[in-house]
């Protein structure tokens, strides 16, 4: 039983790191309708950024805030060059031209004087404390996730609820033409947009190179898969969708390694996500939308 | 409507010239062993793309496993070959069958369940079953050890050259080209349409789109059991994540709904892709997937539709009573092919 239990808080702590990546996955798709394959890449960097910071010796809370800078600039930089001329091209235009940024964004940092092609360690500043709480053991690191991640979402929900800026978001993601029209900066709100949605990725490179400390320039391809599933999972374009899915999808995969195999714990978790979308096809909190006749 | 002349006479001289001509070639060692290696691989390609083109480019269900099909086939056939046939013709020609049957019948049993479901959630269900495969390709030694898991599958036999090659590319161009102009490639043409509108008229959606996915599912297949006897090895990651993108690419590139456009651009590709090694030298080699990935996004900027645009070429051109049908279709601003 409490072995379980500690699978479980692993399942947790994976999940909460995919939570952030698919809350950037789950908004660029509700506002632009595009799956940005390059998200795990801007993933990618934020873990290096993050890996930068801590040999400098920079306290961890000033590398995440690092990190999410640097990849909203990235986000919003990307989506000016490879995604605003495409916007009224046929959908699958942008789809590939956000393939070709990702294939760009694991290359160019794989050239020796970027980042270099090798695995690094990353050295945490946190040393690690366990804490006993009911025989099942808690880390530091583990906490510091949570909170960081609950604050996170909490701000992002106020933002989108509670703010100007978020109206205006729903507004776009609701109906671009529509949202012009009532006088809103649709380009201004799909850049502000993205550089949130990085920014959460950048954040959640950092908490993942603290969480597995060894990283490398294609680390962020299996994880943006598996957090747009997870994303897909919840109801894409439903914010907290994609937490719920980044949850799900984070104890599929530990129980399966811990319980099954760790070798076939990716088939097991995409074969969830196929399940599921065969029972709810717009996902677990989605809704399925009337066919338009 | 009738023809001016005999069209299949046309281009059966047509494709013996362009034959004739790479033969020279090769043989007057114009075309070196290397050359011809990634020409093979080109051919190859041409014919597993194709297979996506059908289920992406006609029938417009959006797919991100399309290597799946293209591995099952592969691995099938080698199996049989290193299991069996030791370099016998007729377990070959069985082999290559068995090949084509298990991309058809792996599609038929994936695609009947999730055809149902609409562009980005599909692409996300095959991208997921792609995974799958990938995974189980990967632990497969543990059930059968002849398969080699993730360490790859040795001792395959060459028994394909660049004559087997040729015929089955030209084979599928035909294949391919004949189904969408009959009157079921029209069906799957609809679908791809207007799904809604297809069905009004009283086309069996499901069966069409089934048809289509199967169809493709069967190219891919033949391609990757032809890989498995041009190449002496197998390995779960030629068939990953990574090389359905690469069939997507060619396909999009290609324009969306043009045979023509396909084998251009999966040929083009396969060659640009060698040729940057070449051309880039033992020191920038770094370099190559920098520029691959930069020359992705500069295309797909420039030619948003496609090189070709959905338009045929020569005999691939539709019949002038077909063509309003398989014109692509105009997009609507936000929702577009796949939305």
């Amino acid at each position: 039983m409490h072995y379980f239990l500690a699978e479980v808080i692993n399942g947790l702590q994976l999940g909460l790191v995919y939570a952030l990546i698919a809350l950037g996955y789950t908004m660029v798709y509700g506002i632009v309708k595009l799956i940005n394959f390059a998200h795990g890449d801007v993933f990618m960097v934020g873990s290096f950024v993050g890996y930068f910071c801590f040999m400098a010796g920079v306290p961890w809370p000033v590398a995440v805030l690092a990190a999410m800078a640097v990849c909203a600039t990235l986000g919003v930089v990307i989506e000016k060059i490879a995604y605003r001329p495409l916007r009224y091209a046929p959908k699958i235009a942008a789809l590939i031209s956000a393939l070709g940024v990702s294939l760009f964004l694991e290359y160019f940092s794989s050239l020796k004087f970027i980042f270099g092609p090798d695995y690094r360690v990353v050295h945490s500043p946190l040393q690690a404390v366990n804490w006993n709480i009911g025989g099942v053991t808690v880390t530091n690191i583990q906490v510091m996730i949570l909170a960081v991640v609950v604050v996170m979402f909490a701000g992002l929900q106020y933002l989108i609820h509670r703010t100007k800026v978020g109206t205006a978001m729903r507004a776009v993601s609701f109906d671009h033409d529509a949202a012009r029209l009532m006088g809103i900066n649709v380009d201004g709100v799909i850049s502000i947009t993205f550089a949130i949605a990085t920014a959460l990725a950048g954040a959640g490179g950092v908490l993942y190179a603290i969480a597995y400390p060894e990283i490398w320039t294609f680390m962020g391809i299996m994880p943006g898969l598996k957090a747009f599933t997870a994303a897909v999972l919840g109801g894409i374009g439903i914010i907290p969708g994609a937490v719920l899915g980044a949850l799900i999808m984070g104890q599929v995969e530990t129980m399966t390694a811990a319980f099954l195999s760790s070798t076939l714990r990716d088939a097991i978790a995409f074969g969830v996500l196929i399940l599921v979308l065969l029972i709810r096809p717009s996902g677990i909190l989605g809704k399925n939308r009337p066919e338009k006749v | 409507m009738k023809r001016k002349y005999n069209q299949t006479l046309v281009i059966l001289i047509g494709a013996a010239v362009v034959y004739g001509l790479l033969k020279a070639l090769i043989l007057t060692g114009m075309i070196g062993d290397y050359w011809q290696l990634i020409l093979d691989e080109a051919l190859i390609t041409t014919i597993g793309a194709l297979g996506l083109s059908i289920i992406y480019g006609f029938n417009g269900q959006f797919s991100l496993g399309q290597a799946a099909f293209y591995g099952m086939g592969a691995y099938t056939a080698g199996a049989i070959t290193k299991a069996y046939g030791h370099g016998n013709w007729v377990w070959f020609a069985g082999a290559l069958i068995a090949g084509t049957l298990a991309g058809a019948v792996v599609s038929y049993l994936i695609g009947r369940p999730i055809l149902r479901l609409r562009s980005d959630y599909l692409g996300i269900a095959t991208l997921g079953f792609g995974i799958i495969v990938t995974v189980l390709l990967n632990n497969a030694d543990k059930v059968i050890p002849i398969l080699g898991g993730a360490i790859g599958m040795t001792g395959l036999r060459h028994m394909v050259g660049f004559d087997l090659l040729f015929l089955f590319t030209v084979g599928s161009i035909f294949v391919v080209r004949n189904f969408i102009q009959s009157s079921p490639g029209r069906a799957v043409v609809s679908i791809r349409e207007d799904e809604i509108a297809a069905d009004a008229m009283g086309i069996d959606t499901t069966r069409y789109k089934t048809m289509a996915f199967v169809l493709g599912g069967a190219l891919s297949g033949l391609a990757g059991a032809l890989y498995a006897h041009r190449y002496p090895y197998l390995n779960p990651s030629s068939f990953d994540w990574l090389q359905s993108v690469n069939f997507l690419l060619i396909v999009v590139l290609g324009g969306l709904g043009s045979i023509t456009g396909t084998v251009v651009t999966a040929i083009g590709w396969v060659f640009l892709l060698e040729g940057l090694r070449f051309v880039l030298g033992q020191q920038f080699i770094d370099f190559r997937g920098v520029i691959y990935a930069v020359l992705l996004v500069v295309v797909i900027l420039l030619r948003p539709q496609g090189l070709f645009g959905g338009k045929e070429i020569g005999f691939l051109r539709p019949p002038s009573v077909l063509k309003p049908a398989l014109r692509p279709g105009k997009e609507n601003s936000h929702a577009g092919i796949g939305g």
